[in-house]
C-alpha cells in the first residue's frame, strides 16, 4: 500500500443543516429535499441514491414545503412566496408573492393542473399550472388560523386542510367547507395549548389521517366526517404523514426520531374490512423527523439531524442485496475541499463562507502509526464572506495557491492570494469577463494559468489568467446539446485535457490545445461520481455512482486493457455493497499504477499491477497481510488497498511533497452541535 | 435384608405447581394445574385444594379443558398417555395411550380435534380459535401452518442477534394477529402473515428481561404479558400506549392462563406460586405451593412448635410448610430488604437456621458474597412471641465469623435455665452464643459470644450437642473433639483414620452413650463415649446421618450407582432394623424426622421406628417431586380412608413402583371425593353405621369398594382399628387382585360415585 505521512485534518467544521421538506417523484424516481438554509436538493433513487443537483439556498428563503408537479419543483416557505426551480441551471426559475402572508404548505392534485397552497391568514390559495409558469386561480372560503397542512383527494375535488384544533374538507370546486372536524387537544398541561394538525392524508377511499402535535394520528371518515380511529404516537408531536401509492402503507414521522408504520390490513384472512393497524417502528434519528417520503420499497425520512435515511422495508425487497441496506446520507456526494496541493492549502466551502488553510508541518520520523510531533501548528488565513444573499455553490483554489475562485448563482468571484510566510493579502480581481456570470463548477488548470467555468448547457468558460488581467478566451460546448449542468470537472496535469461530466451521465473530454470537444466516452447508465486524467498515461479513470470503476484511454479513445478486464471480471461484492459513493479521484506521481479513491468511510489505493481480486478473496486484506511474512505478501495481495483508518472523510488528496491530506469531519462532532433532543424518558435513567 | 413389609414411599406434596400454564374452568371456579404426576384442582376463590387427580405414572406435561365439555379435562404425560378427567368430580374417564411418544410437550386444542404435537422441540405451539392455522416459534423461527389451505410456513429469522429470541407466543381468538415474547424484552404482534412476504409486525416494549408469557384476554381486547420483572402487564389491544400494571406480585412470572369467560387471570410463579387475579388488575388468591430455590441451603427442619418443615423458601425468607396439608402456612422475612427482580444480581440469602428444642428460639445465617468483595454475614436470633404468635427479632451479630459458617446448633438441654447456640465456621473457630438475661445499656435478654474455642487451626466441619445437653462434639476435619460446654474444657478428641469428618450425632435416649460419625472415606463409624473407644465401624457410603429425636433410632442414607439406600438403626444392635434398597433414584440431600401428631402402636418389628416419627426426604434428582415421605401403606381405601397404615402383605417384593402407584390413585380420587363432601349434607352417624355393616356382608370386592364410601366418618376411626386389625386375612386376599385392577377399579368407582348420589338423594327425600 505504500507509507505517506498523513495531515490528518479535522478542522473544517462543516455543519449540514436540518431537512425540512421532502418530496418523492415515483415517476422519475427523483427525491427533492430542502433543508433549512434553503437549499435543495435532488437524489436519483434509480441510480444508487446519488445526489444528483444541488440547488444552493439563499438567506431569507426557507422552504416549507416541497411539491413536484410532473417534473417540475414548486417550493413555498414563510417567506410568502412560491418558487419553481430551473433544475437545467439550478436555480430558482421564479418567485411568485402568494400574497397571504408565509405560505405554510404547497399541494398538487393529481392531476397536475393545480396547486394549492395554505397561508398564513387562513386562506387556500389554488394556482393553476401552466406551461411556463402558474396562476393564481381562486381562494376557497377563508378560516380563521393559519393553514398548516393539505391534502387533495385523488379525484381532485376536495381538499383536506389542517389548522389550528380542527381540520377542514373544502370542496376544490365550489371552494365552501363541507365538513369541520375537531382534532381533540392533549392531555394534562397541554389542554390549554392549541393543537397543530401537522400533516394531513386525502386517501381515495374518503378517509382522511391527520398527524398533530399532541402526538395522535388520527383516521377519519371523510364521508360522514366522523373519528374511526386514535393512534396515540408519540408524547410529543407527529409532524409528518407519508401514504405509500398503493395507500395501504402509512408512515408518521415524530419528534422523538421514531417513524411509525402503519398497514391497512384485514383482521383475518377471509375478511376483506381492513383498518389501519400500527405496525413497525423506525427509529434512525435522534431528533425530530420533519419530512417523510413512502416509496414503493422503502421509507425515506430526514429531520433535525441533519441525516437523510432511507430505511428499506424489507418485504418489498430481496434480501440480503444492496437495495435492502440501510442507509444514512450524512455528506453531499461532491467535494466541499479544495487542495492547494503546490502550497499546502486548503479551502474549506461553507454555504456562507469560505475559509483558508494552511496545512502544519512537521519534521518528525516514526513507525508506522505513530503521531509525529507538530512542528507548526495548521493555521487559518483568511475567512472570506460571501457577498449578496446567494449561497455559494462552488469555490476552488489553484494549486499554486495564489488564486481563489467562487461562486454563487449570481456571480462569481475571483481572488489573487499574495503568501509569503506570514502575511497574506487578498485581492479581488475587478474585472471578470462578461460572460462568466455564473458558475457550476470551476476549476484551475494544474499550472494555475487558466480558471474553467462551466455555465448552462454543459458549456465550459475557459479564462486565462495572469498577474495583470483575466481574459476570455472561448467556450467549450458538448456537440450533444444537452442542457443538464455539469457536476464534475477535471483537468489533466499536463494542461492538455479537460474533461467534463454533467447529470445526463455523459462525460466530455476537451482537447486544450485545439480548444475543441476530443471525444465523448461513451454514456454509461450511472452517474459519474468521480474522475480524474492520469498524469502520464493520459487514461481518464470515471468512478460511478453505482461503484463501477472505467478508464478510458483518451489517446486511442477506447476503454483501457484494465479497464476490460476488470469489467469482465467483475467488481467484488464488497466493493458494491458499500453505501457512500466516491467522491475524490487522484494518482500517485511517485508510482503511476496507484489510483487513490476515497468515500466517506475508506479510502483505497488501486493498484493496477496486481491482479484483481475474484469474488472468493478477502476482500478487507491489510490485517492479513500485515500478519503475513514478507515473501509470502504477493501472493495474498490483490490491487484493492483499502484503509478505514480514517472515517467520514469529506476529503483524500495527496500533496506535491507526497503527503496524504485526510479530512475527517466525525459524525459525533456533528451530533454535538445540535440542538438538544426533545426530552424522552429512558428505561433507568 | 430384613422383610419391609407395609413400609413405602410416598410421594407427599411440594410438587411444582408451576411447570406448565394452570387452566381455570369455564365458570372461573376451579384452577387446574399440573404437579408432578397428578393434576390438581383447586378452588380458585378459597385457594383449597379440591381434587388431586392423579393417574399418571410420570411428570403430566400438560392440562386442557375439553373443547367439546367444559366439565372435562385433558392431561397428557411424559407416561405417554392423555387421560380424560371429569374434574369437577375428580373421575378418570378415559386413557389414551402413545405409547411411542415418550415425552409429550406443549399440548393444544383446536375446536375440532384434540391436537397432540410430539414435537420436542417446539418452544411453544398454538392454534388459533377457529382453528384455521397452528403457530409454532422455536429459536428465531416463527412458523404458521395453515390448515385448510395446503402447509404453508412462515420462516423469519428477524436480524442477526441472539437478543430476537422467541420465548412464548398467543394467538389472537378473532383476529389474524399472533403475539410474541422475546428474549429482549420485546413483544411483537405478528400480522397478516397470510401472504408469503408481506408479512408485518408491530412492536411492543415494556418488559427490561426476557417475556416469559403472552396471552390474550377471550376476546382479544387486553393482551396480557409477564416476566421476570414480576409485574403483570395488561396492554389494549389496537391501543398499546395505554397498559395496566399489576406490580409487585412477588416472584417472576412463567406462565399466564386466562378463564374462558376472561373473569378471572391466572399467572404462575417462579417461586410455585398461583396468583388468581381479578380482571380488573387485583389479586383475589394465591396459592402457594412449596418454595423451592435453586438449593435448600438451610436444612430441612421441624418447627417444634407448630410441626411444620422449615427450610428457606422465597429469597431471603424462611418458609414453614405444613406437610399434613401441603400447604405452606407462612413466610418468615429474615433478610428484611428488598428483593431485587433482577437475574444476576447478588443478594442476602439465607444459608443456616436452627431452632432449639422447645422452638423458642430461632437462629439463623444469612450472606451475600458479591464479586470481589468480603463477605458479608448476619447471625440473627429471633425469640419466640407468645402474644404475636411469630418470631421476633431479638439479636442480629453482624459479622460473627470471619468466613462461611459451617455448622450451628442449639444445646438440647431439658431443663431452660440457660440456652446456648454453637457456630462453627471455616475461619477455624467455633463460638459459642449464650442468652445473657440483663445487662445495663439494653433492656431485655439478648445474645453475646461466651466462648471462642479452636483446635489446631483446623477447619470446623460439624458440631453436635449430646442429648442432655452435657457434650459438645465438634468435628475438624478427621479429629472429633469433644468438650464440657459447662467449662469449655476439651473432655477428648476421638480420631479414626482415614477420611475428614462428614456427619455427626449423638445417640438418644438409651443410646445417648453413643457418637457417630460418618467420614470422607466411606466409614460410619460408633464410638462409647464412657470408654472412648471405637465400638464398631463398617464401610458404607453414608451421604446423610440423622437421630430421630424422639427415639434411639438413626437413619443412613447411602448412595451408590446412583441410587439411594436407607438404613434404619439403634447405635446398640447390630443389625439394622429396617432396610430398603433404592428407595429412590438419585442423592438424597436433605431430610428430617418429623414427631408424629399422634403416636401409633405397630407391633410389627420392621415398622416400629416410624411409630413415633416419620421421615421426609429431599431428592436431587426429582426436580418436580422434592418430598418424599417414608410411611407405612397400605393399598386398601381403607388406609387413605384412616391416614393409618395397617398389617399387610404384599405378594412380592420386588414389585415396582409403577405398579404401586397404580393401583393407588383411583381409591384416593374417590375417596377424596367422598370425604370433600361438606359434612352438613352427610347423613347422620347411626345411619351411616348401619350402612356400613351391612356393607360389609356384600360379597368380597363390592364390599370393599361399599365399606370406603360409608366410613366417611372421623369419630369412627378408633373401632375402624379394632376391625382392620381383625380383617387382615380378607384385605390379605384382595390385595392380590388389586394392581390388575385399574380399569375395573375405575368403573367400579364410578358406579359406587352414582350409588353415593342415589343414597344422599334418598336420605333428602326422607
Amino acid at each position: 500500500m505504500g507509507e505517506f505521512k498523513v495531515h490528518r485534518v479535522r478542522f473544517f467544521d462543516y455543519m449540514p443543516s436540518a431537512i425540512r421538506a421532502m418530496a418523492f417523484n415515483s415517476r422519475t424516481e427523483r427525491l427533492a429535499l430542502s433543508r433549512a438554509d434553503g437549499a435543495l436538493e435532488v437524489f436519483n433513487f434509480a441510480d444508487s441514491y446519488f445526489q444528483e443537483k444541488v440547488i444552493p439556498g439563499q438567506d431569507g428563503r426557507a422552504v416549507e414545503a416541497l411539491c413536484w408537479v410532473r417534473g417540475r419543483l414548486f417550493s413555498a416557505g414563510l417567506n410568502g412566496e412560491i418558487t419553481e426551480y430551473d433544475l437545467e441551471n439550478l436555480r430558482p426559475k421564479y418567485t411568485m408573492e402568494a400574497y397571504g402572508g408565509p405560505v405554510w404548505t404547497i399541494c398538487s392534485n393529481s392531476q397536475g393542473t393545480h396547486l394549492a397552497i395554505g397561508c398564513e391568514d387562513g386562506t387556500v390559495k389554488i394556482f393553476e399550472v401552466l406551461e411556463e409558469t402558474i396562476r393564481f386561480q381562486r381562494n376557497l372560503d377563508r378560516q380563521k388560523g393559519r393553514i398548516i397542512s393539505l391534502s387533495w383527494h385523488p379525484s381532485g375535488a376536495l381538499i383536506a386542510a389542517g389548522m389550528m384544533d380542527m381540520i377542514k374538507v373544502f370542496n376544490a370546486e365550489s371552494g365552501h367547507a363541507t365538513h369541520r372536524l375537531l382534532v381533540e387537544r392533549g392531555v394534562g398541561a397541554s389542554k390549554s395549548r392549541e393543537v397543530v394538525v401537522w400533516s394531513v392524508a386525502f386517501l381515495s377511499d374518503h378517509t382522511i389521517i391527520s398527524g398533530d402535535s399532541a402526538g395522535k394520528v388520527q383516521v377519519w371518515d371523510g364521508v360522514t366526517g366522523t373519528l374511526v380511529r386514535t393512534h396515540l404516537v408519540t408524547k410529543w408531536d407527529v409532524l409528518a404523514l407519508s401514504v405509500s401509492r398503493d395507500e395501504s402503507s402509512l408512515l408518521a414521522g415524530t419528534s422523538e426520531g421514531t417513524v411509525v408504520q402503519f398497514q391497512f390490513i384485514s383482521s383475518t384472512v377471509d375478511q376483506h374490512d381492513k383498518e389501519w393497524v400500527r405496525t413497525r417502528t423506525f427509529k434512525n434519528h435522534t431528533h425530530d423527523v420533519r419530512a417523510l417520503a413512502h416509496t414503493d420499497t422503502a421509507v425515506v425520512s430526514g429531520g433535525m439531524d441533519t441525516q437523510l435515511v432511507v430505511r428499506p422495508l424489507l418485504e418489498k425487497v430481496e434480501k440480503n442485496t444492496q437495495e435492502s441496506a440501510l442507509r444514512k446520507i450524512a455528506f453531499p456526494h461532491r467535494s466541499l475541499v479544495s487542495c492547494g496541493k503546490k502550497a499546502g492549502m486548503l479551502l474549506f466551502q461553507f454555504h456562507g463562507h469560505l475559509e483558508l488553510w494552511r496545512l502544519g508541518e512537521s519534521d518528525g520520523h516514526g513507525k508506522p502509526g505513530d503521531s509525529l510531533p507538530v512542528k507548526r501548528k495548521p493555521e487559518k488565513l483568511i475567512q472570506l464572506k460571501r457577498k449578496g444573499d446567494d449561497h455559494i455553490c462552488c469555490s476552488a483554489l489553484s494549486p499554486c495557491g495564489g488564486w481563489l475562485a467562487y461562486s454563487t448563482i449570481s456571480s462569481v468571484r475571483l481572488y489573487r492570494l499574495q503568501y509569503n510566510g506570514s502575511n497574506i493579502s487578498i485581492t479581488k480581481v475587478a474585472k471578470l469577463p462578461k460572460v462568466l456570470r455564473s458558475a457550476h463548477q470551476l476549476c484551475f488548470s494544474s499550472d494555475s494559468s487558466k480558471l474553467f467555468a462551466s455555465t448552462t448547457h454543459s458549456s465550459v468558460i475557459i479564462i486565462a489568467l495572469s498577474q495583470s488581467e483575466c481574459k476570455y478566451l472561448h467556450t467549450l460546448r458538448p456537440k450533444s446539446g444537452t442542457r443538464q449542468p455539469v457536476h464534475l470537472m477535471s483537468a489533466s496535469e499536463d494542461g492538455k485535457w479537460l474533461a467534463t461530466a454533467n447529470s445526463d451521465c455523459e462525460i466530455h473530454v476537451y482537447s486544450l490545445h485545439k480548444l475543441k470537444l476530443h471525444c465523448t466516452v461513451p454514456v454509461y447508465s450511472s452517474c459519474p461520481t468521480a474522475m480524474a486524467i492520469h498524469p502520464t498515461t493520459s487514461n481518464l479513470v470515471m468512478v460511478h455512482a453505482d461503484q463501477q470503476i472505467f478508464e478510458y484511454s483518451l489517446v486511442q479513445k477506447e476503454y483501457t486493457e484494465w479497464s476490460r478486464k476488470l469489467q469482465k471480471q467483475g467488481l467484488h461484492h464488497l466493493w458494491l455493497a458499500r453505501d457512500t459513493p466516491i467522491t475524490h479521484l487522484t494518482f500517485n506521481p511517485r508510482n503511476p499504477a496507484h489510483i487513490i479513491m476515497h468515500d466517506t468511510y475508506m479510502f483505497c489505493i488501486i493498484d493496477q499491477n496486481l491482479p484483481l481480486p475474484d469474488q472468493k478473496t478477502l476482500f478487507y486484506n491489510q490485517m492479513t497481510l500485515r500478519s503475513l511474512p514478507e515473501p509470502e505478501r504477493t501472493s495474498h495481495s490483490h490491487s484493492f488497498k483499502i484503509c478505514k483508518t480514517f472515517q467520514h472523510l469529506l476529503c483524500v488528496s495527496l500533496l506535491e511533497d507526497h503527503s496524504l491530506v485526510v479530512v475527517e469531519r466525525p459524525l459525533l462532532d456533528i451530533a454535538s452541535q445540535l440542538p438538544a433532543p426533545v426530552r424522552q424518558k429512558k428505561f433507568a435513567t | 435384608m430384613v422383610e419391609h413389609g407395609d413400609i413405602r414411599v410416598v410421594h407427599r406434596g411440594g410438587s411444582k405447581i408451576n411447570f406448565r400454564e394452570p387452566v381455570l374452568s369455564h365458570d372461573s371456579r376451579l384452577l387446574l394445574c399440573a404437579s408432578g404426576e397428578c393434576v390438581k384442582v383447586f378452588s380458585s376463590s378459597t385457594e383449597e385444594c379440591v381434587h388431586d387427580l392423579q393417574g399418571h405414572t410420570d411428570l403430566v406435561t400438560g392440562v386442557l379443558l375439553n373443547p367439546s365439555n367444559h366439565l372435562q379435562a385433558y392431561s397428557c404425560s411424559a407416561d405417554g398417555t392423555v387421560r380424560l378427567w371429569d374434574f369437577t368430580d375428580g373421575i378418570l374417564i378415559k386413557v389414551q395411550l402413545h405409547c411411542h411418544h415418550v415425552s409429550v410437550q406443549p399440548l393444544s386444542v383446536s375446536v375440532f380435534s384434540l391436537l397432540m404435537c410430539m414435537c420436542v422441540t417446539l418452544t411453544r405451539l398454538l392454534s388459533s380459535s377457529q382453528g384455521e392455522y397452528i403457530a409454532s416459534a422455536k429459536g428465531l423461527h416463527l412458523e404458521v401452518y395453515f390448515f385448510k389451505k395446503q402447509k404453508f410456513s412462515l420462516k423469519e429469522d428477524n436480524k442477526k442477534g441472539a437478543k430476537n429470541t422467541f420465548t412464548c407466543l398467543s394467538c389472537h381468538p378473532k383476529d389474524d394477529c399472533i403475539a410474541t415474547g422475546h428474549e429482549d424484552g420485546k413483544i411483537r404482534l405478528w400480522r397478516n402473515f397470510n401472504h408469503k412476504r408481506e408479512y408485518t409486525y408491530s412492536t411492543l416494549h415494556w418488559h427490561h428481561s426476557a417475556v416469559s408469557s403472552v396471552r390474550f384476554t377471550p376476546e382479544g381486547t387486553n393482551l396480557l404479558s409477564g416476566g421476570v420483572e414480576s409485574v403483570l402487564v395488561q396492554w389494549r389491544y389496537n391501543q398499546e400506549t395505554q397498559k395496566d400494571f399489576l406490580p409487585r406480585l412477588g416472584a417472576a412470572i412463567t406462565h399466564i392462563a386466562v378463564s374462558p369467560d376472561g373473569e378471572l387471570f391466572c399467572t404462575a410463579h417462579s417461586d410455585n406460586k398461583l396468583t388468581v387475579i381479578q380482571s380488573c388488575v387485583k389479586v383475589s388468591a394465591v396459592i402457594q405451593g412449596l418454595v423451592k430455590g435453586e438449593s435448600v441451603r438451610t436444612d430441612l427442619m421441624v418447627d417444634p412448635r407448630s410441626k411444620a418443615l422449615v427450610l428457606n423458601g422465597k429469597p431471603g425468607h424462611l418458609q414453614f410448610y405444613s406437610l399434613q396439608r401441603d400447604k405452606q402456612l407462612y413466610n418468615l422475612d429474615i433478610v428484611q430488604q428488598e428483593y431485587i427482580h433482577e437475574s444476576g444480581l447478588q443478594q442476602f440469602e439465607v444459608v443456616k437456621a436452627a431452632f432449639d428444642t422447645r422452638g423458642n428460639w430461632l437462629a439463623t445465617v444469612e450472606e451475600r458474597k458479591q464479586k470481589d468483595s468480603t463477605l458479608e454475614l448476619n447471625l440473627k436470633l429471633w425469640a419466640y412471641d407468645e402474644q404475636t404468635q411469630s418470631f421476633v427479632l431479638n439479636t442480629t451479630v453482624s459479622g460473627p465469623h470471619e468466613a462461611r459458617i459451617t455448622a450451628m446448633c442449639f444445646c438440647h438441654t431439658a431443663d431452660s435455665q440457660t440456652t446456648m447456640l454453637v457456630s462453627a465456621s471455616q475461619d477455624g473457630h467455633f463460638k459459642a452464643w449464650q442468652l445473657e438475661s440483663n445487662h445495663y445499656f439494653y433492656e431485655g435478654p439478648f445474645w453475646s459470644c461466651d466462648f471462642v474455642g479452636a483446635y489446631h487451626s483446623l477447619v470446623p466441619e460439624c458440631c453436635c450437642f449430646s442429648a442432655d445437653g452435657s457434650l459438645l462434639a465438634i468435628s475438624f476435619q478427621e479429629v472429633v473433639t469433644v468438650w464440657s460446654p459447662a467449662s469449655w474444657e476439651l473432655l477428648t478428641t476421638l480420631s479414626q483414620p482415614p477420611g475428614a469428618i462428614r456427619d455427626l450425632c449423638f445417640g438418644r435416649q438409651s443410646c445417648s452413650k453413643y457418637l457417630l460419625g460418618t467420614t470422607a472415606k466411606n466409614l460410619l463409624c460408633c464410638w462409647n463415649l464412657l470408654t472412648c473407644t471405637l465400638e464398631w465401624s463398617t464401610s458404607m457410603d453414608v451421604s446423610l446421618l440423622l437421630s430421630d429425636p424422639l427415639s434411639e433410632n438413626m437413619a443412613a442414607f447411602c448412595s451408590h450407582a446412583g441410587c439411594t439406600d436407607l438404613f434404619v438403626f439403634k447405635p446398640s444392635e447390630p443389625r439394622p432394623l429396617f432396610s430398603h434398597k433404592a428407595i429412590c433414584s438419585g442423592k438424597v440431600t436433605r431430610a428430617v424426622f418429623a414427631p408424629r401428631e399422634e403416636m401409633l402402636e405397630s407391633c410389627e418389628e420392621s415398622s416400629q421406628w416410624l411409630n413415633r416419627s416419620q421421615l421426609y426426604f429431599l431428592t436431587q434428582y426429582m426436580v418436580n417431586i422434592p418430598l418424599v415421605i417414608d410411611d407405612s401403606v397400605a393399598v386398601t381405601p381403607f388406609y387413605l380412608l384412616l391416614g393409618k397404615h395397617r398389617q399387610q402383605q404384599q405378594e412380592k417384593q420386588d414389585r415396582s413402583f409403577s405398579a404401586e402407584r397404580n393401583q393407588l390413585p383411583q381409591g384416593s380420587v374417590a375417596i377424596k371425593e367422598l370425604l370433600h363432601t361438606p359434612a352438613h349434607v352427610l347423613p347422620s352417624a347411626s345411619f351411616l353405621c348401619s350402612m356400613f355393616v351391612r356393607s360389609l356382608l356384600i360379597s368380597e370386592k363390592k364390599s370393599e369398594e361399599e365399606e370406603m364410601e360409608s366410613d366417611k366418618e372421623e369419630e369412627s376411626e378408633c373401632e375402624m382399628e379394632a376391625s382392620t386389625m381383625g380383617q387382615g386375612q380378607t384385605a390379605e386376599a384382595q390385595e392380590t387382585a388389586a394392581p390388575a385392577l385399574t380399569k375395573a377399579q375405575a368403573r367400579e368407582l364410578r358406579r359406587v360415585k352414582k350409588l353415593d348420589h342415589s343414597w344422599l338423594s334418598s336420605l333428602l327425600d326422607s
